[in-house]
């Protein structure tokens, strides 16, 4: 199992925000995290990357990462997407994906990755000297994706890739997901909003309420559950 | 499928120690920070018959430097704009006052809303450029105001009005008929209490009404801020004026008190001193700039005391020893204090780790 | 005509001393994205520590590296000890933290070499290189050193890894944790670079302004004055506002009436912030566009 999560409780300042929260996820697989706004499920990707408070356990190919600086756990192997996808606006894009491969030494593997983003990204390409901040909200995720692929990720931690994008261009993004997982077998752990996209693509979904897993299961059931999706999926 | 049973947790809270109110008949409510306020006052009243009259002396100059503080306050911790000028402002401020007072006979009590006048009129003047200026460009523009202000204060041929290198003697004011009894160093204390008390008071509000709100909004959000309907430019810009105004009426304070001005004592240094008073009393806070004054009064005569060759280096580890240990200044210390004892006061919740 | 050029020649003379101050400010301002109000007293215990290894017997040149040397590791143990601590208090609080290192400094080295005159040599000698004497070998050899600087500085920050590394950790320090920067040490490597230019800055300045406690304070301000003239985003710009503002403070010197010593300051300043006005940026500043 690449990564355990038991029992994690999170922090901001004084607020508790995530309560006993337990999952796994195994290499090569994609998994989502689904709820309303609040629920924390941002916090749970935050969590994982050392960047709230925590108590509790967290194991990645059996580290104990949990209390880990962020910028160790990304060394090992762990990529993150942010919410607000955190592109180094003032640099270019070739400059973001050089960022992203920052702690790898291969040049020749470096350049080769980045060759292929462009593939994978076309419109990247047509934009890679100019400043990553002037692109438009689509371009700036498939950078923020593609700069955290350069790491060579086992574990791609990707927070709300659908905020703020037109349908056409998520339906392209969540395509390239797909291709990406099965090309390159990189796990991914998905927190959407967009339900539905979400559960297409991810095989489990875990569903949080206020702080806590209140269900999870099989893509397919959660997808066909009446009532789950009523009550908390909201379709 | 799995589902796990939810229960939503409540924490209960005692209530805050800031919070308990009495109600009086005729309604009106007391506040355990009324009661902190008016205890303030009443050991400000009695104070100059408690202490040495150079103590008393010292303590006048505390409030000056507080007002002038919160002036700066008012600009940089709830607006946000920047200032490295303020040292012009209270100048300009103590000048005016001086001016009228030796060339022109004004009386004293006038000077000051003749000096928050004139300031208010340069702060405002200055805020219109400012608007274009950001961050660390607005730090360069009022840092060339502070550097200005005592080349224009020495300008040769305004010698006339501003009495040059040498500066201007002020007299300072005799009490009043019915307080004869006291000196007139006590007159100027309770004098400038009064103002203080005052101005504090009208700060407080402004803070707390409408315009105070737009003010700080403009400091966190100024796109957002803009986006609701506020006219960010004139909220700015009268900021900027009344914060001037607010340091020009302590300047015209100091001049009463020092009884002279001279342009070097207006210098950049001021500016800085202000600043550290700001940081260490608590930016955003106005009972904190009184902390401030107090601060930037006494802390560099400690630290000349401890050892003259060594002072500004004592000076230097005093203040980075209290930023240190009080991150957000004083009043960021007591916020944090006060939560720490609200969190105590309340039960836990039984997971707790 | 012939006036004018002499003064902008004097200018760029004076300038190239502001202009390495600026440098030196850009920097740290792009490692850590704060100016530095203590940058000038840094150099210029900088500087007292090559006087005294030279006061010890050492040649200019191993007491030039040892100060270098010295001031990098300082610098990187001044962000360590005394900045870490605090970064994650407000702006201003950091800002009054410099305050108190400027005091600590300045007056530390007034009491370890107290505040006499000193005199520090030159490595390039003082015989004049143009004809009429408007620049000698030293002020050349300042402008030379200044730009050889910057052409490092640039190659290091565009085209390396690690300048790459730093200019992220400065921009947007949690999106560097992400992809693996150790931020702390980035900031701690970019005190430590800013130090070093500065020893080189202070030991630059000294033999013109002469060796004492309080010789950066004018400096500095000119230098922030030309790095923000420059906007403060570039490097390139920073030296060019620096030597502008040596020729615009001796132009004003000379050709604006009234204006003596003191004011050559206040008009250049003022001058500054009129181009800062139209402007906002700086002359060379990339205006930062930002996606609400």
């Amino acid at each position: 199992m690449m990564l355990e999560v038991r029992g994690l409780d999170a922090y901001y300042g004084e607020t508790w925000v995530l309560r006993g929260v337990s999952f796994d996820l195994d290499q090569g697989h994609i998994r989502t995290l689904l709820g309303a706004n609040g629920a924390g499920k941002t916090t749970i990707l935050r969590a994982l990357c050392g960047m709230v408070r925590t108590a509790g356990e967290i194991v990645f190919d059996g580290k104990k990462v949990a209390g880990w600086a962020t910028e160790d756990i990304a060394r090992l192997g762990v990529a993150h997407v942010p919410e607000g996808r955190g592109t180094f606006v003032r640099m270019t894009v070739e400059e973001n994906l050089q960022l992203g491969a920052m702690t790898r030494r291969d040049r020749a593997g470096i350049a080769q990755d980045i060759e292929r983003t462009y593939e994978q990204f076309p419109r990247l390409r047509e934009r890679r000297t100019q400043q990553a901040g002037t692109l438009s909200g689509g371009e700036q995720q498939m950078l923020a994706v593609g700069r955290a692929l350069m790491l060579r990720p086992r574990l791609l931690l990707l927070d709300e890739p659908s905020f703020g994008l037109a349908p056409l261009i998520v339906e392209e993004l969540f395509a390239i997901l797909r291709r990406i997982n099965a090309e390159t077998g990189v796990a991914m752990l998905i927190v959407e909003q967009n339900a539905a996209l979400a559960l297409e693509l991810a095989e489990h979904a875990y569903l949080l309420e206020t702080g806590r897993i209140v269900m999870h299961g099989p893509a397919a059931e959660i997808a066909a559950d009446e009532g789950v999706r009523r009550s908390y999926l909201g379709y | 499928m799995t589902v796990q049973s939810e229960e939503s947790v409540t924490v209960p809270t005692a209530p805050a120690v800031t919070d308990i109110t009495v109600t009086r008949p005729g309604g009106l409510r007391v506040t355990a920070r009324h009661l902190l306020i008016g205890a303030a006052v009443l050991v400000g009243l009695i104070l100059p018959w408690m202490v040495q009259s150079f103590v008393m002396f010292q303590l006048t100059q505390v409030m000056i430097y507080g007002l002038a503080i919160l002036g700066l306050n008012l600009l940089t911790g709830f607006n946000g704009q920047f200032s490295l000028g303020h040292s012009a402002f209270y100048g300009i401020g103590a000048y005016t006052a001086a001016i009228l007072m030796s060339r022109y006979d004004m009386n004293y009590a006038l000077t000051l809303p003749a000096a928050g006048g004139v300031c208010f009129i340069v702060g405002f003047l200055f805020g219109l450029p400012a608007l274009r200026l950001q961050g660390l460009y607005l730090a360069l523009a009022t840092f060339a105001l502070a550097i200005a202000m005592p080349q224009i204060l020495k300008f040769h041929p305004l010698e006339g009005l501003t009495g040059g290198v040498q500066g201007l003697v002020v007299i300072q004011p005799d009490p009043p008929a019915l307080l004869s009894f006291l000196s007139s160093d006590q007159w100027l204390y309770y004098f400038t209490l009064s103002v203080i008390l005052v101005m504090f008071a009208a700060a407080a509000n402004l803070v707390r009404s409408r315009t105070g709100r737009a003010i700080m909004a403009i400091r966190d959000h100024p796109i957002a801020a803009a986006a609701t309907g506020i006219n960010t430019a004139v909220y700015k810009t009268l900021t900027f004026g009344v914060s001037a105004l607010y340091t020009g009426v302590a300047g015209a304070l100091g001049a009463l008190a020092v009884a002279f001005v001279a342009p070097d004592s207006f210098s950049f240094l001021l500016s800085v001193s202000f600043l550290v008073g700001l940081v260490i009393g608590g930016v955003g806070s106005i009972p904190g700039c009184l902390f401030g004054g107090l601060f930037v009064l006494y802390v560099p005569n400690i630290a000349e005391s401890i050892s003259t060759g060594l002072a500004g280096a004592i000076y230097g580890a005093i203040l980075l020893l209290v930023i240190f240990v009080m991150p957000s200044g004083a009043a960021g210390f007591c916020r944090y204090a006060v939560a720490y004892i609200r969190r105590s006061r309340t039960p836990r919740n039984a997971n707790q780790h | 005509m012939e006036l004018l050029l002499q003064q902008v020649m004097a200018g760029l003379a004076a300038g190239s001393i502001y202009a390495c101050m600026a440098l030196s400010v850009v920097m740290i301002y792009q490692a850590i994205d704060h100016l530095n109000f203590a940058q000038g007293e840094m150099a210029m215990f900088s500087t007292f520590i090559a006087w005294q290894c030279m006061q010890w017997g050492l040649p200019y040149w191993l007491a030039f590296i040892v100060a270098v040397v010295v001031s990098f590791i300082g610098g990187v143990l001044i962000e360590r000890v005394l900045f870490r601590p605090i970064h994650n208090a407000p702006v201003l609080s950091n800002l009054v933290a410099f305050i108190a290192l400027y005091g600590i400094l300045n007056s530390g080295a007034g009491y370890l070499w107290d505040f006499t005159i000193k005199q520090f040599p030159t490595p390039f000698g003082t015989k004049p290189i143009f004809a009429n004497g408007l620049m000698d070998a030293h002020e050349a050899g300042m402008i030379g050193v200044t730009l050889v600087l910057l052409a490092l500085l640039y190659v290091f920050f565009r085209g390396t890894r690690l300048g790459l590394a730093m200019r992220a950790a400065a921009a947007n320090p949690e999106s560097a944790r992400l992809v693996g920067i150790r931020v702390g040490w980035m900031t701690a490597l970019g005190w430590g670079m800013a130090a070093a230019i500065g020893a080189v800055a202070g030991m630059l300045i000294a033999p013109v302004v002469f060796l004492e406690p309080n010789m950066m304070l004018g400096v500095l301000l000119y230098g922030f004055a030309g790095a923000v003239l420059g906007g403060l985003t570039s490097p390139g710009g920073a030296v060019a506002g620096g030597f502008a503002v040596g020729v615009i403070e001796n132009l004003a010197g000379t050709f604006i009436p009234y204006v003596g010593r003191e004011l050559k300051l206040t008009i250049a300043l003022i001058l500054i912030v009129a181009v800062l006005m139209v402007r906002p940026s700086g002359l060379f500043g990339r205006n930062v566009v930002s996606r609400v």
